[in-house]
């Protein structure tokens, strides 16, 4: 996995809210048996209109918006579990995703995937749509180190929550798998244990 | 320390806590399918490292699979491709699949239980979101991820954090005509899509101490609807007798062992809850969703609430209603009546009694898509196939279908469907697709009517 320190970037706003992992990417899209090419179909139905044409008035085709942070709406990633909407979203470019909520398993996917959620929150949420939607080429600073998010301009800042031994993956870029492996050991002597039961 | 439910099978599974960090938990059960798990496999592969458990893995075709014609080959060569990497990769990995056209095969979430490879007590995971399913046996059942289906395959084990705790009770005697897909609907319509977020839910009261394995199914199905990661109930009476003599259960002496365990399952007195919330059975009546996420419910008599907001409005505009309206004369071209949290025996024998005799409407294309090849076959056999063909309803083979659409079973755009699924999201059921969640029986009225009915009336 890719290690995150700090991010200092443009961002794109996306202010609806509850956007479901079947808007990140409809399950026609599953259908692959790698994790390739899902940046293409990331929001697929919204990005293009019915006739296959970029929708104008979404904010992924809006030429002003560019840049790896994401800021969506309240309660971001809710639904399926399906950890191709990660990989859609660090397929397409993404390593951040703002918002003032976010679904338990998604959450936890992005993390997996080197994709870091940030909750702010909905006060903050709001300034930052403010300041993307007056100042489409600011910039924001994400820290993981300190936990913290901030709007360069302004240098107004918010302290975000990450767990512990997650942020530690993160900044290493270490997974969960390297570590499971590691307790082999005790996993086999609860095994034994639960046998004689 | 008073322990609920949760606690006393999430800490027996518990083999070690990080400081500070999550508990690495042990996993009894792991169900796969064709579409979260080959990432997963490739994942071991280019670590070089193998399957830890086979044994505890089971494998199911059900998201992507057709449900016309299951003996031929597949047509659509990605979906082909996709089932052949399963064959091939649980072949590889000595893990036991029940493929299509395999006479325990179905949607994961309605042929494990029903082959008492869920049983109390467990800890069970599958990657995809309504794994809660199992939790109406008194489990802990999640949806994880690829990445953590590939963690589960290298150690058997998922590095999590202990949820918290939350109780929704019910308490009072059920109205007419209403069933636990209504009683699952209200609760999400009053709680909301992320009451849930961080919580592991237990049901509790006599509304689901009275109800079948399959409501209670139904109910913790839908729990991830309202955020949270799984939804249960406390094993009784009702649970063991589901269990006892089926397939993978255990049998005789071990059996009797299992239940004096099982029976200690249950929630201390006085154990203490993040959050409870307390409902009256007598304040829930049918229910039907208005908007695009499960929480946007009314009663099926109600009316869409005014002043919803932006969010609102949005959902409004794409299923072409209005604040204030009442669904009721809605006409309706397409019901559907399956998906893992609709698709059990009791689903369709209590849409077949209100079908029999009555004729569908003409406008309306009524899909009925069995969760298992077992609920096919015992459709059959119970001659509620002779009532839904004759009253022009289309039998199919089991699968997920039009829950997520990703086989054929598509609704066209801009059309309604009643739906027995879980989650009404734009373009869920097919692009452009308008669908409108219910229970079995409000959907058989549907397709009868044509349009939505307040069905109560006529019942006996
Ligand atoms: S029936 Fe629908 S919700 Fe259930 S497992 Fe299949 S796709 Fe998921």
């Amino acid at each position: 996995m890719e290690k995150f320190i700090k991010l200092t970037a443009t961002a794109v706003p996306l202010e609806t809210e509850n956007i479901d992992t079947d808007q990140i990417i409809p399950a026609r899209f599953l259908k692959a048996t790698d994790k390739a090419g899902f940046g293409e179909n990331l929001f697929r139905d919204w990005r293009y209109t019915k006739d296959e044409n970029l929708n104008p008035d979404f904010s992924l085709n809006n030429p002003s918006y560019a840049g790896p942070i994401l800021v969506a709406g309240d309660n971001f990633g809710c639904g399926s579990s399906r950890e191709h909407a990660a990989w859609a979203l660090k397929a397409y470019g993404f390593k951040v995703v703002v918002s003032s909520y976010f679904a338990d398993i998604f959450k936890g996917n992005a993390l997996n995937n080197g994709l870091l959620p940030v909750q702010v929150s909905p006060e903050f949420l709001e300034k930052l749509f403010d300041y993307l939607n007056s100042q489409p080429s600011g910039e924001i600073i994400v820290d993981l180190e300190n936990q913290q998010i901030s709007i360069k301009d302004s240098g107004e800042a918010e302290n975000f929550e990450i767990d512990p031994y997650k942020k530690t993956c993160m900044l290493n870029g270490y997974d969960d798998i390297d570590f499971l492996l590691s307790r082999r050991n005790a996993i086999k002597k609860y095994e034994d244990k639960q046998l004689q039961i | 320390m008073k322990k609920t439910l949760f606690d006393k099978i999430w800490d027996s599974h518990v083999v070690e806590s990080i400081p500070n960090g999550p508990d690495v938990l042990y996993i009894d059960k792991h169900l796969i399918h064709e579409v979260t798990s080959p990432q997963a496999f490739n994942e071991l592969k280019e670590r070089g490292i193998s399957v830890y458990r086979p044994d505890k893995i089971v494998a199911t075709a059900d998201h992507n699979t057709p449900t016309l014609n299951q003996h031929l080959p597949i047509k659509d060569l990605l979906s082909r491709k996709q089932l052949s990497e399963l064959t091939q990769n649980c072949e590889e990995n000595n893990i036991q699949l029940y493929g299509l056209g395999h006479p325990y095969n179905g949607i994961v979430h309605v042929m494990a239980p029903e082959l008492g490879i869920t049983q109390p007590g467990m800890t069970i995971v599958c990657g995809d979101s309504h794994t809660s399913t199992h939790g109406a046996f008194g489990t802990i059942a999640f949806g994880i991820g690829t990445s953590q289906v590939a963690q589960v395959f290298a150690s058997q084990c998922l590095l999590v954090e202990k949820p918290k705790k939350m109780r929704v009770n019910v308490n009072g005697k059920l109205k007419k005509g209403v069933l636990p897909k209504d009683v699952i609907l209200y609760i999400i319509s009053k709680l909301g899509t992320n009451s849930g977020t961080g919580y592991f839910c237990e049901y509790a009261g006599d509304v689901f101490e009275n109800m079948s394995m399959e409501g209670r199914m139904t109910v913790c199905n839908m729990s991830i609807e309202m955020g949270a990661r799984g939804g249960l109930i406390a094993p009784d009476d009702t649970t063991f007798n589901y269990v006892e003599g089926k397939e993978f259960a255990p049998k005789g002496e071990e059996f009797e062992k299992r239940k004096a365990y099982w029976k200690t399952l249950k929630t201390d007195e006085n154990a203490v809850f993040d959050k409870e919330v307390s409902f009256e059975a007598e304040d829930i009546e049918p229910m039907v969703t208005y908007g695009t996420n499960p929480g946007m419910g009314i009663k099926l008599t109600g009316s869409i609430p005014t002043g919803a907001g932006k969010s609102a409005d949005k959902a409004l505009e794409y299923m072409g209603f209005v604040q204030g309206e009442s669904l009721l004369d809605k006409p309706v071209n397409w019901i559907f009546i399956g998906s893992c949290t609709n698709s059990r025996i009791e689903d369709f024998r209590v849409a077949a009694s209100y079908i029999k005799g009555k004729q569908k409407a003409a406008n309306v294309n009524a899909l009925i898509v069995p969760g298992s090849r077992q609920v096919a076959d015992q459709i059959k056999a119970e001659g509620l196939q002779e009532i839904f063909e004759n009253a022009g309803f289309t039998l199919r083979q089991p699968g997920c279908s039009a829950c997520l659409a990703m086989n054929d079973d598509k609704i066209p755009a801009g059309e309604y469907c009643v739906s027995t699924s879980n989650r009404n999201f734009e373009g869920r059921q097919g692009q452009g697709a308008r669908t409108i969640l219910a229970s079995p029986l409000t959907a058989a009225a549907t397709a009868v009517a044509g349009k939505l009915v307040d069905f109560t009336k006529s019942l006996n």
